[in-house]
């Protein structure tokens, strides 16, 4: 993996003609893992979003060198395919992925993705960032939906995505149990 | 992998998901079906007289194809906007550009093509006789890219809107008017040049259907 780094500077964040965050700052090398912290409808998502560089941010800027990967609320996965076979569709864009991981997915292969219950969709999508191969993972409430068990597996997986030189943002309005990890309250930030 | 592979695998998939169709959407059977439907009914219409029927047989193939073309847009973008398809590519650096240039290629198989294969059939439902015919293919294989084009340009644009369906066709008629005219008029007698005026519009289309569409899905982000 190539070494990675995502800076922004002094970033804020719009929606519509309300500005949600003014002055967000931090910068992650290797290995770094960030919390976005905050209630629903801070403005959590949307800055993630610029970070993916999918948004331009309203002041401020994003510097990002590595590949990234966003999990967000959406499942980038067909409903009426096999979970194998829309997993595979990824597989074949990204070639063989860093991370094989399966979330515990190999058991659903032959069932639509459609029929998948809430936290067997997000293992879905964290197995999907995870097989990316991307340096940079942007993940959006990690937890959501997972139960006790599958909340462990998948911040085991953050852990060694770090530990292969990865970085993590994660935005989540719930407490996670990660060595080192930055908290950024986004509480303090609204302007 | 190359981003030329990668586009080639996102190709395939276009082509398998407007081909089988998917969500309880209909494939590429519906706007066939539909285009074979009023070749049918047209003769019902005007009565059996074959003249008739084989002087103004050909313009109501071009407006059925053109209707035709109304029916697969609010599966075109859509359901891959929703799913975050679109923000998963423009992460992979794949330009939405070419996404959607590979999707108008595709949108082009599995409309156009049918339609054309389609065309015999209805010919003979309204007794259009073989140099028509062969004006009306030759008609349709250069106005088709166009109106698939400008399908998915306009799927693009009202991707994430309400009654997005509904307000795509209402676009798509006034902008497809040139195909039409051009189209429909190549097949009157000594219209034959109005066959190079389709293809040009239909060029003109395809080259600008890419970015337009690509600049609507950035701009649905914002």
């Amino acid at each position: 993996m190539q070494p990675c780094r995502l800076v922004a500077e002094d970033i804020a964040c719009r929606r519509g003609d309300r500005v949600l965050l003014r002055g967000v700052g931090f910068s992650l090398g290797p290995g770094d893992a960030l919390h976005l912290a905050g209630p629903n409808g801070i403005g959590k998502s949307s800055l993630l979003r610029i970070l993916a560089g999918l948004m331009r941010p309203y002041a401020g800027r994003v510097e990002a060198t590595g590949t990234l990967a966003l999990s967000d609320e959406h499942l980038p996965l067909d409903g009426h395919r096999p979970l194998a076979a829309a997993l595979d569709f990824w597989r074949r864009i990204d070639g063989a992925g860093a991370d094989n991981n399966r979330f515990g997915l190999d058991d659903l292969g032959d069932v639509p993705v459609r029929y998948l219950s809430t936290g067997q969709r997000k293992r879905a999508a964290l197995a999907c960032m995870a097989a990316s191969g991307a340096g940079i993972w942007l993940i959006d409430e990690p937890l959501n939906g997972l139960d006790a068990h599958w909340s462990g597996v998948a911040q085991i997986a953050i852990e060694a995505h770090r530990d292969r030189g990865g970085i993590a943002v994660i935005a989540s309005h719930q407490p996670l149990a990660l060595n080192d990890l930055m908290v950024l309250p986004l509480l303090e930030l609204v302007p | 992998m190359s981003a030329a592979g990668k586009l080639l695998v996102i190709f395939r998939r276009d082509c398998a998901l407007l081909l089988g169709g998917a969500r309880g959407r209909g494939g590429a059977v519906l706007p066939l079906l539909f285009f074979l439907a009023v070749a049918m009914l047209y003769p019902f219409g005007v009565g059996p007289d074959a003249r008739l029927l084989a002087r103004t047989g050909a313009g109501v193939i071009w407006v059925a194809a053109l209707l035709a073309a109304i029916l697969p847009l609010d599966r075109l973008i859509e359901p891959d906007l929703e799913s975050g398809f679109f923000d998963q590519w423009a992460l992979r650096g794949l330009s939405e550009e070419a996404v959607m240039l590979g999707r108008i290629v595709a949108h082009w198989l599995c409309f156009g093509v049918p339609l054309m294969l389609a065309t015999p059939i209805a010919a003979a439902l309204l007794a259009i006789d073989g140099h028509q015919l062969w004006l009306l293919e030759l008609g349709l294989l250069f106005g088709t890219p166009g109106l698939a084009a400008i399908g998915v340009t306009i799927a693009a644009l009202t991707a994430g809107l309400r009654a997005g369906a509904a307000l795509g066709g209402l676009l798509l008629i006034p902008l497809a008017v040139p195909l039409l005219i051009f189209g429909a008029g190549s097949l009157q007698p000594g219209g034959e040049n109005g066959l190079v005026l389709l293809v040009a519009a239909s060029l003109v289309a395809v080259a600008i259907a890419p970015f337009a569409a690509g600049a609507a899905i950035r701009a649905a982000r914002e």
